[in-house]
């Protein structure tokens, strides 16, 4: 079948899509954008975390079907012209990303976390972030990556404001 | 394989009943694995997402009208004063991602005795409805305690399938505990959910994951009822006593029949039940006893 | 021409920093911005045109004869390119890291359960899949050889690799075996001297490495008959060494190229799709990609061996240590790996960093059906350690003594002797380590009027809100060998190469070194800039068109292929300076490069490197080599068996929901020697992860086999921690110098993984009271309802 859906703000088109495949096998095997992660494919891991309409979602756990005319947003479009999202320098800065083949999932639940509260507890990080598996870091260089991505973002709204 | 995408529940009726080994997929948290791991073929893929209705709720008379498709993380976040037990049991699904894709639907729909909802609903009290629909025969009722039929089968015919769930309005605190072997993102090793109907001197309980299907514990529940009433603990709110809770939590552990799996012992499952349900009763009990002391 | 440099005949030179993003400083990952913005290519993101995908058909059973193989009815399927089994193998069709026991693909039995059969090359997963479930295999199942006892009695039992078809393991179902006399060992008239005796039969589950990254790669067949593999492993050279032979080509003509690494931790250290693509490949002229799915992933590696253990200790009624006796039995599963390694670790450093008059120890690897074991982050150490410390806790409690007093009281120091007879010549601060974590404040006490459920075991789940909770605290420290130990040459080679490009002196530095997220690529970066006085750095991709760098394993990759990129950059430092000397004549002897340029100390900036390099290029290849070890006596594994000792320390608070046997580690602090840090951020960052890999082990973490059969192959019944049950981890980073190594530095990545398991576990029977002999430790512990 065919689907056609917006990654990262453009129209996108994938032909002899099977039935069964996943919004993740599209996107990294049929439009070119490998970075969201093929780490469980069981919805256990959140490495391949996108947005779906605006909603961090696992993409294994799309239908590749589901999304037909839908929006959807990868860690590929995340930073924009002017540079990296804040939250993803936070994380090569904090020294969060090892591996890092947990970090877009990590990066996509974060800017979803810090869009709803640019000031979360340490514990509501652990909550918001407890569907993103790392088996690299211990999560503490996470943690500081998020309190920093967080105090960045807040420093930014107060200098404009 | 085909992959149908109804644009609206007439639609999806009709495409159920052309296709009725279609696999009907919305929050896709359950379908998308046996996809992923070569679990399942079906003939089609049946995708809910399209229809409105399945991801609305309202309250009417009372009764929630939840979609099947509402997401966890909308209960958790527009219905944890209505249906408290329901809103506890959502917070431990999955992960936040899952949670913001699945929903009750599914739940019912694998009925899996390790689903979350389950317990919740069964808590909620014997009203609870699970309303299913085909082309061919409109709309049902079928009452949550007959629903579960067997170890992932519910009472469905292969037509159907399900708009939403009926769920009574708490009259009382509800609780819901879930025992993983994680501190986040863990299938239930068992799960207990109980809730306090004062209105009409009900209790209801619900276990997961220790029986082929969610049940409800019947003579616990029948025990506890007496008690409140025999001693007019609904109106003063006093004190239940250690005995009490201490037979109720024997009670509810005797109406489960766990197997030991890879996640748990039958022996454990037992334990904890017996544990989980003297917990939520004590939580529940002392805040209807605040609402009755307050109110006095 | 390449020369090798002994890193023990240097002396520690003043370490120059003339750049802050030399070594001691925390520069970037200079892969970083590729990763954070989804563009870093990992194995499995590979794609070239017209490419196949590879899949592998693996057995359900742990133990049968293959009677016939029947590949008819999955060749018809359109969209499949090639069926192979063992049969189409041109070359050896045997492989394996020390012992070549291991058929590419089975041989009329499978061992195992997931032993690949046959594999598959076809246009899209889904076929593959199809495919797979189309070939027809006709089995004799035979009972599986699981159990100690089965292994030890093969007349009874059977034989995993019967007599005739093996030969380099000793007898029976044992695949490698040590043995260690220290003292007088364990006598009848040395336990005499003990005033106190605690003994305990202890036990570790099987671990999984559970990297995230899923095994997988792209094979493409190259014109000249030979094969370019790129793919995520943790020794290229290695893998080069065992594929060739099987594809019947020689090695030269077999390019491997490190494809993006999604972490490691010792499960890429043997094969695993790297024939079966590169056989597919050749077959069908296409390229071919695999990608394990999760639940292939755990058929598809070895394991952390499971390891049953019996330890006896005797002290003084004042507590100094007078013997430990210790039998450590590791199963190894179907297949070697690396258990002959395992075995030489559990046997050399199974007493722990203790001085002990006395000891006698033994270890020995089963060869069993169970799934295969090998390399998993501190292999050997780990499953000891749980063992030697569950003992000092034991011993404590005897005595009536401080667990952490009675620790350093027999705490080994610099200038002891291991009971290998291997004098221990650099720090050793393994009292200081215990001091430092115990010092350190704790967390605030268990609050149950300021509830938050996410704080409580259980969290979400809401089993608690506070009945049964208890808090407990628990220390342990541990000890690991750094590097290839008994004799093995782990060499390591760095090119570094020196130029102008666009006007600035840039380094290049091509190494074969695995990067699997421990940021070595940064630490080379870091000391070519140190060497060479400049700022621009760049790291070639890592190949086999420069010499091995050895395995990133066994925490040696800073000190081996570090300690290469140093000589390699030091001898193209040389090398400038004697170039300007023969143009300018210069005759000062306190030449060095800094900020770009040759500076004398005494006439201060010669000359630019830009000036004086011109057009020309430097570029020189190193081998670095660390001092020789040798083999440990097979009976007495007696011998200088290690190249470097490494130790953490730590301590776990842990709150305990006693009623439900739920577990909340509340902190988790670690104090570690690194001899130097050459990059602080990353090493306090291996120190969490390797406490959190622990972690798992302590209380979650296991893979589970009934009668030779996996039952948790996925992430949803394997768990590993998640973000709410890792604690805050404090880390005391100390940086005592090792004399022998390269700046000083010692090994980090793994220490921590073997000390921290046993501290969780104190901290939870401090909690219960429970003796708790086994990890992981499950609820069904905690609540007596196993």
């Amino acid at each position: 079948m065919r689907v056609t859906f917006t990654a990262n703000g453009k129209p996108v088109e994938a032909d002899d899509v099977w039935e069964g495949e996943s919004l993740l096998y599209v996107l990294r095997e049929r439009v070119g954008l490998p970075g969201s992660k093929n780490a469980c494919e069981q919805g256990e891991c959140g490495s391949c975390t996108v947005y779906l309409d605006d909603v961090p979602v696992c993409s294994c756990l799309v239908a590749a079907g589901q999304v037909q005319d839908r929006e959807v947003r990868t860690v590929e479009g995340l930073a924009d012209e002017s540079g990296l999202d804040p939250v993803q320098q936070a994380f090569i800065d904090a020294g969060a990303v090892q591996c890092g083949f947990c970090t877009p999932g990590l990066l996509v639940q974060t800017h979803d976390l810090l869009e709803r509260e640019p000031q979360p507890s340490d514990t509501d990080i652990r909550e918001a972030l407890s569907g993103n598996l790392c088996r690299c870091t211990g999560y503490e260089k996470i943690m500081d990556a998020v309190r920093l991505a967080s105090a960045r973002k807040c420093q930014k709204v107060g200098t404009s404001e | 394989m085909e992959f149908l995408r109804p644009a609206t529940w007439d639609e999806a009726l009709a495409a159920k009943a052309e296709f009725p080994t279609a696999l009907p997929i919305s929050g896709g948290t359950d379908v998308m694995v046996e996809m992923n791991f070569d679990v399942h073929r079906p003939s089609a893929i049946l995708d809910l997402n399209r229809i409105t209705e399945l991801r609305q709720w309202e309250i009417t008379d009372g009764v929630v009208r939840l979609g099947a498709s509402v997401p966890y993380a909308r209960i958790i976040n527009e219905l944890s004063e209505p249906l408290p037990g329901l809103a506890l049991a959502a917070h431990t699904v999955g992960s936040p991602q899952i949670r913001n894709r699945g929903g009750v639907g599914g739940n019912l729909g694998g009925a899996s005795p390790a689903g979350d909802a389950h317990p919740a609903l069964l808590a909620a009290g014997r009203d609870v409805f699970v309303e299913v629909a085909s082309a061919a025969r409109g709309t049902r009722l079928i009452a949550i305690d007959d629903f579960y039929v067997g170890v992932k089968r519910n009472s469905m015919e292969k037509d159907e399938l399900i708009l939403r769930v009926h769920i009574p309005v708490a009259d009382g605190p509800q609780q819901f505990s879930k025992i993983g072997t994680r501190n986040a993102m863990v299938i239930a090793v068992c799960a207990f959910g109980f809730a306090l109907h004062p209105k009409n001197g009900t209790v209801g309980t619900g276990i997961g994951s220790a029986a082929p299907t969610p049940r409800r514990a019947v003579a616990a529940e029948e025990f506890l009822q007496g008690v409140l009433a025999e001693r007019g603990l609904w109106e003063s709110g006093d004190l239940l006593g250690a005995e009490v809770i201490q037979q109720f939590g024997e009670l509810v552990k005797a109406a489960a029949s766990p197997i030991d799996d890879v996640r748990g012992t039958a022996d454990y499952r037992r334990h904890s039940l017996a544990v989980m349900a003297r917990r939520t009763l004590t939580w529940t009990w002392n805040d209807y006893s605040k609402q009755i002391r307050s109110a006095a | 021409m390449s020369t090798r440099t002994i890193a023990g005949q240097k002396n520690l030179q003043d370490i120059r920093t003339g750049s802050k993003d030399g070594i001691g400083g925390s520069p970037l990952r200079p892969d970083g911005t590729l990763k954070v913005k989804g563009e870093f290519a990992y194995s499995s993101d590979l794609w070239h045109e017209d490419m196949l995908w590879g899949m592998a058909l693996r057995s359900p059973h742990p133990r049968a004869n293959i009677l016939s193989v029947d590949i008819s009815e999955a060749l018809k399927l359109p969209g499949v390119y090639a069926v192979l089994t063992h049969e189409d193998i041109p070359g050896t069709k045997f492989y394996g890291l020390e012992i070549q026991d291991q058929p590419a693909l089975a041989i009329d039995k499978v061992r195992y359960h997931g032993e690949a059969i046959a594999i598959v090359a076809a246009d899209h997963p889904e076929t593959a899949r199809r495919a797979v479930k189309k070939i027809k295999v006709e089995y004799e199942v035979l009972t599986p050889i699981t159990t100690e006892e089965q292994c030890l009695n093969p007349e009874v039992y059977g034989y995993v690799h019967e007599p005739h078809e093996f030969k380099s393991h000793g007898s029976g179902n044992i695949c490698h075996s040590q043995k260690l006399v220290h003292g007088g060992g364990v006598t009848d008239e040395i336990r005499a001297l003990a005033d106190v005796i605690v003994s305990g039969d202890y036990e570790v589950g099987m671990q999984d490495q559970a990297f995230l990254g899923p095994e997988s790669g792209l094979a493409v067949p190259a014109e000249d008959g030979g094969m370019d593999l790129y793919v995520a492993t943790q020794w290229l050279h290695v893998d080069r060494q065992q594929v060739a032979p099987v594809l019947g080509i020689p090695e030269e003509k077999l390019r491997l190229t490190l494809a993006g690494v999604g972490g490691a931790f010792g499960g890429r250290e043997d094969l695993s799709m790297q024939i079966h693509a590169c056989l597919l490949a050749q077959r069908t002229g296409k390229p071919v990609k695999i990608v394990y799915a999760r639940d292939e992933s755990f058929f598809g590696h070895v394991h952390r061996h499971p390891a049953k253990m019996y330890y006896e200790h005797g002290a003084t009624r004042d507590g100094k240590l007078v013997y430990a006796d210790a039998r450590i039995v590791l199963d190894g599963g179907a297949y070697a790996s690396a258990s002959p390694a395992v075995v030489g670790n559990a046997a050399s450093l199974g007493h722990g960093p203790y001085n002990i008059p006395n000891v006698r120890m033994e270890a020995i690897a089963l060869y069993s059906n169970n799934p295969s074991c090998g390399a998993m982050r501190g292999f050997g150490a780990v499953q000891a350690c749980f063992g030697y410390e569950t003992q000092m806790d034991k011993l404590a409690a005897e005595l009536g003594m401080d667990p952490v007093e009675l620790r350093q009281l027999n705490a080994m120091a610099e200038g002891d002797s291991m009971p290998t007879g291997q004098v221990i010549d650099s720090p050793a601060p393994v009292a200081e380590l215990l001091q430092r974590v115990k010092d350190m404040p704790l967390p605030p006490p268990l609050d149950l009027t300021n509830l938050d459920v996410r704080t409580l075991p259980g969290a979400l789940s809401n089993t608690t809100h506070g009945e049964g909770v208890v808090r407990g605290i628990g220390y342990s420290v541990g000890i690991k060998n750094v590097g290839f130990s008994e004799g093995f040459d782990d060499y390591s080679t760095a090119r570094v190469r020196l130029e102008v490009i666009g006007g600035e002196p840039v380094a290049m530095v091509h190494t074969a070194m695995a990067e699997v997220g421990q940021g070595g690529i940064t630490v080379h970066a870091q000391i070519a800039r140190t060497e060479l006085g400049v700022e621009q750095v760049t790291i070639h991709p890592a190949n086999t068109e420069v010499g091995s760098a050895g395995s990133t394993s066994a925490s040696r990759q800073t000190y081996m292929t570090g300690g290469a990129v140093k000589y390699a950059a030091e001898a193209v430092a040389q090398a400038l300076i004697a170039k300007g000397r023969k143009r300018y004549g210069w005759t000062h002897n306190d030449l060095s490069l800094n900020g770009g340029k040759v500076v004398s100390e005494s006439a201060g900036v010669l000359v630019s490197m830009v000036d004086l390099l011109g057009d020309d290029a430097i570029d020189l290849t190193r081998e670095h080599h660390h001092r020789p070890t040798v083999p440990f006596d097979k009976e007495t594994g007696q011998g200088f068996g290690h190249v470097q000792y490494t130790f953490c320390a730590n301590r776990a608070v842990v709150d305990v929901d006693v009623e439900l046997g739920l577990v909340k580690v509340v902190e988790l602090t670690a104090a570690q020697d690194v001899g130097k840090a050459l990059n602080p951020l990353s090493v306090v960052g291996q120190i969490q992860g390797g406490c959190t890999q622990a972690l798992g082990l302590a209380v979650m973490e296991e893979i589970i086999v009934k009668d030779g059969k996996v039952r948790n192959a996925s992430f949803t019944d394997y768990l590993i921690p998640t973000i709410l049950d890792v604690p805050p981890i404090p880390v005391d980073v100390l940086e005592l110098p090792d004399p022998n190594a390269p700046y000083g530095l010692r090994g980090v990545g793994e220490a921590p993984t073997v000390s921290a398991t046993p501290s969780i576990v104190a901290a939870i029977r401090a909690a219960t009271g429970l003796a708790l002999n086994r990890v992981p430790v499950r609820p069904e512990h905690l609540t007596g309802t196993l």
